[in-house]
């Protein structure tokens, strides 16, 4: 045994739990003190109020985190389009949303036309790899070895270019998902629980269903086959890929490939909920604080991000959105991210930057 | 590893084989800059052909152009009696030639397993629908490699690393997992980018002997780029040696030892 009073004393503040929750703790007393201090019951409308309501209507909590689930499932299917790319060809691809914008039209539009719902789905599934094979030779191929930033700007470039081929084949108006035709389920599911009614639409269940599996099938082939070794070969050093023999230019078909498929199941299913039209491409930025949450190159970060960004967002909404006005749903997600780059910046499971000097 | 620098020493010059690769005056600009002027040399089938030279002598832009990375602007690359114009890397490593880099480069997230069983890329050849349900031939297929990788690890003695991550393996032990990479592939022709370097003597020794071992055990062609001259002159049946992109000595250790031009390569001259 060594003398214990040689020994350093040892640092409370390094263990991160102890430090949080010395931190929790001042927070807590601040909040006591300044309730104390708060005769318009600013703090306590802020820090106190929202929990009680938690508390008080269970029901109302309860329906308030399933739709932020369902729609953080959505975003984190947007945000795996955008870690397949990263991760296979160290692309940050702008065009992911306009992607899901233009699957979801394709197929509509193909079923306007009069094709059958489930032949416009392999019909869709068709323009959307001949739209890989297209990126690859028109785009990434004479961009080779050029520094990341261009190949950023050129999907800026793909961006545009969707935008008005989409416009100009199927016009520029919000269009109805066929949603019935292809068997998703209609109508609501209401659950007598916690002392009201939580009320969960078939179609969100659907998705939620759907996205997961999704998810499963890709990690496994990530994980287990020689396709999904040489996806994670060419992510890592692109030059021993080739020396052993993996052809880029396949590997980058396949990645874009597979991002089409998750664009348009992303895009039947927001279609489903809304309706069709140029404006999802917006909704497919919230994937960026997404990312920025769960890291770029990890797919479960991309998951787990997607929910706490989707049900963050929700209960910002309801609880502390009216103190304010409301609305706070449209920058609520970026603030959430904001908070993460400025503690760890990798996310929660990318990769840790480790620069050797 | 004595008695075969022995052999070597032994054998004046030494006709392995028949010729498996040959450069024929190779000249390689980037821009205005002359990386390789005019040069032309051959390995033969089974030997062990070194490439020395000092720092900017176009030894590793030689390997290349020999595995596709580079296209030389003149000059004509034979490899198995086949001309081949503007080969693509994949397409090399389809045609047996497998290689190493000078600066490790390794899948770092990515285990030691999985890193060799990458080498058996081209050797899988079942389809993407298998592939994707990795279920039936796929299955039995991904066993058999597996079988290959481990017995590729046996031999480079590396099975405790087996299933850590590369990344974190020190840099000795990284060049050996790049090792089993390249001969996961069952190469014809094996280049090695400087396999030695920033190597201690115990890990030197080793990686010699498994060079040796890959040589004689499975006949493998193997052209090495190295600076430790002691491994150079040990190692190897012939010698091509390279300065500022100009071919100055080719031909046996003992004769490109001896050769003037070389001396003054590598010790300088006074002008």
């Amino acid at each position: 045994m060594s003398d214990i009073a040689a020994q350093p004393a040892p640092n409370l503040l390094a263990n991160g739990w102890i430090k949080a929750g010395l931190i929790v703790i001042g927070l807590v007393a601040a909040a006591l003190i300044g309730a104390r201090l708060d005769p318009t019951g600013t703090i306590h409308a802020i820090f106190v109020d929202p929990f009680n309501q938690m508390v008080q209507a269970p029901d109302l909590l309860a329906q308030t985190i399933w739709e932020g689930l369902v729609s953080g499932v959505l975003y984190a299917l947007i945000a795996l389009g955008f870690v397949l790319i990263f991760k296979a060809s160290g692309v940050f691809n702008f065009a992911q949303g306009i992607m899901v914008v233009f699957a979801a039209l394709t197929l509509v539009g193909l079923y306007e036309k009069g094709v059958p719902a489930f032949l416009a789905v392999i019909l869709t599934l068709g323009v959307m790899f001949a739209l890989a094979v297209t990126i690859e030779r028109v785009v990434l191929r004479p961009l080779v070895n050029q520094p990341d930033i261009i190949l950023f700007m050129a999907t800026f470039g793909i961006t545009y270019f969707l935008i008005g081929f989409g416009e100009s084949l199927f016009g520029g108006n919000p269009k109805q998902m066929i949603a019935e035709q292809l068997l998703l389920p209609k109508g609501a599911i209401d659950l007598k629980i916690l002392g009201g009614i939580v009320s969960l639409q078939k179609i969100d269940i659907a998705a939620a269903i759907i996205a997961s599996l999704m998810i499963a099938v890709l990690a496994l082939f990530f994980q287990y086959t020689r396709i999904g070794r040489a996806l994670r070969a060419v992510a890592d050093s692109h030059k021993a890929a080739l020396s052993v023999g993996i052809s880029l230019n396949q590997i980058w078909v396949i990645v874009w490939f597979t991002a089409g498929i998750v664009a348009l199941i992303t895009g039947i299913m927001w279609g489903a909920r809304s309706d069709v039209s140029f404006a999802l491409e917006i909704v497919a930025l919230k994937a960026l604080p997404v990312l920025i949450l769960g890291g770029f190159t990890s797919i479960p970060g991309a998951i787990v991000g997607g929910l706490i960004i989707g049900i963050g967002e929700k209960l910002g909404e309801f609880y502390w959105g009216p103190l304010i006005g409301g609305g706070i749903e449209s920058w609520l997600a970026y603030f959430i991210a904001l908070g993460f780059l400025l503690f760890r910046p990798q996310g929660l499971f990318g990769d840790k930057i480790i620069e050797r000097i | 590893m004595n008695a075969h620098s022995m052999a070597v020493a032994g054998t004046p010059v030494t006709h392995k084989g028949e010729v498996l690769l040959s450069v024929e005056n190779v000249s390689l600009r980037f821009g205005g800059v002359k990386a390789i002027t005019d040069v032309s040399f051959d390995i033969r089938k089974g030997e062990i052909r070194a490439i020395i030279g000092p720092n900017g002598a176009g030894k590793t832009s030689m390997l290349n152009c020999i595995n596709g990375f580079y296209h030389p602007q003149e000059g004509r690359i034979t490899y198995k009696g086949v001309r081949r114009a503007k080969v693509r890397p994949h397409q090399a490593a389809a045609a047996g030639i497998a290689r190493t880099f000078q600066n490790v480069a390794l899948f770092k997230g990515m285990s030691t397993l999985d890193n060799i069983m990458t080498g058996r890329t081209l050797k899988m050849r079942k389809g993407f629908f298998w592939q994707a349900l990795r279920h039936g031939p796929a299955m039995s297929e991904e066993i058999e490699h597996r079988k290959v990788v481990e017995d590729i690890i046996d031999f480079l003695q590396i099975q405790h690393i087996r299933k850590l991550p590369v990344g974190k393996l020190p840099y000795g032990l990284q060049k050996r997992v790049e090792l089993g990479r390249a001969l996961a592939m069952e190469p014809e022709l094996l280049l090695l980018d400087e396999p030695m370097a920033g190597m201690n003597l115990e890990e030197k020794e080793d990686m010699c002997r498994f060079i040796l071992d890959v040589n004689n055990q499975f006949g493998t062609t193997i052209a090495l780029i190295e600076h430790d001259m002691g491994v150079v002159m040990d190692l190897s049946d012939r010698v091509v040696v390279l300065e500022y992109g100009r071919k100055i000595a080719d031909g046996t250790p003992a004769e490109v030892k001896a050769d003037q031009r070389v001396i003054d390569a590598y010790l300088g001259v006074a002008h």
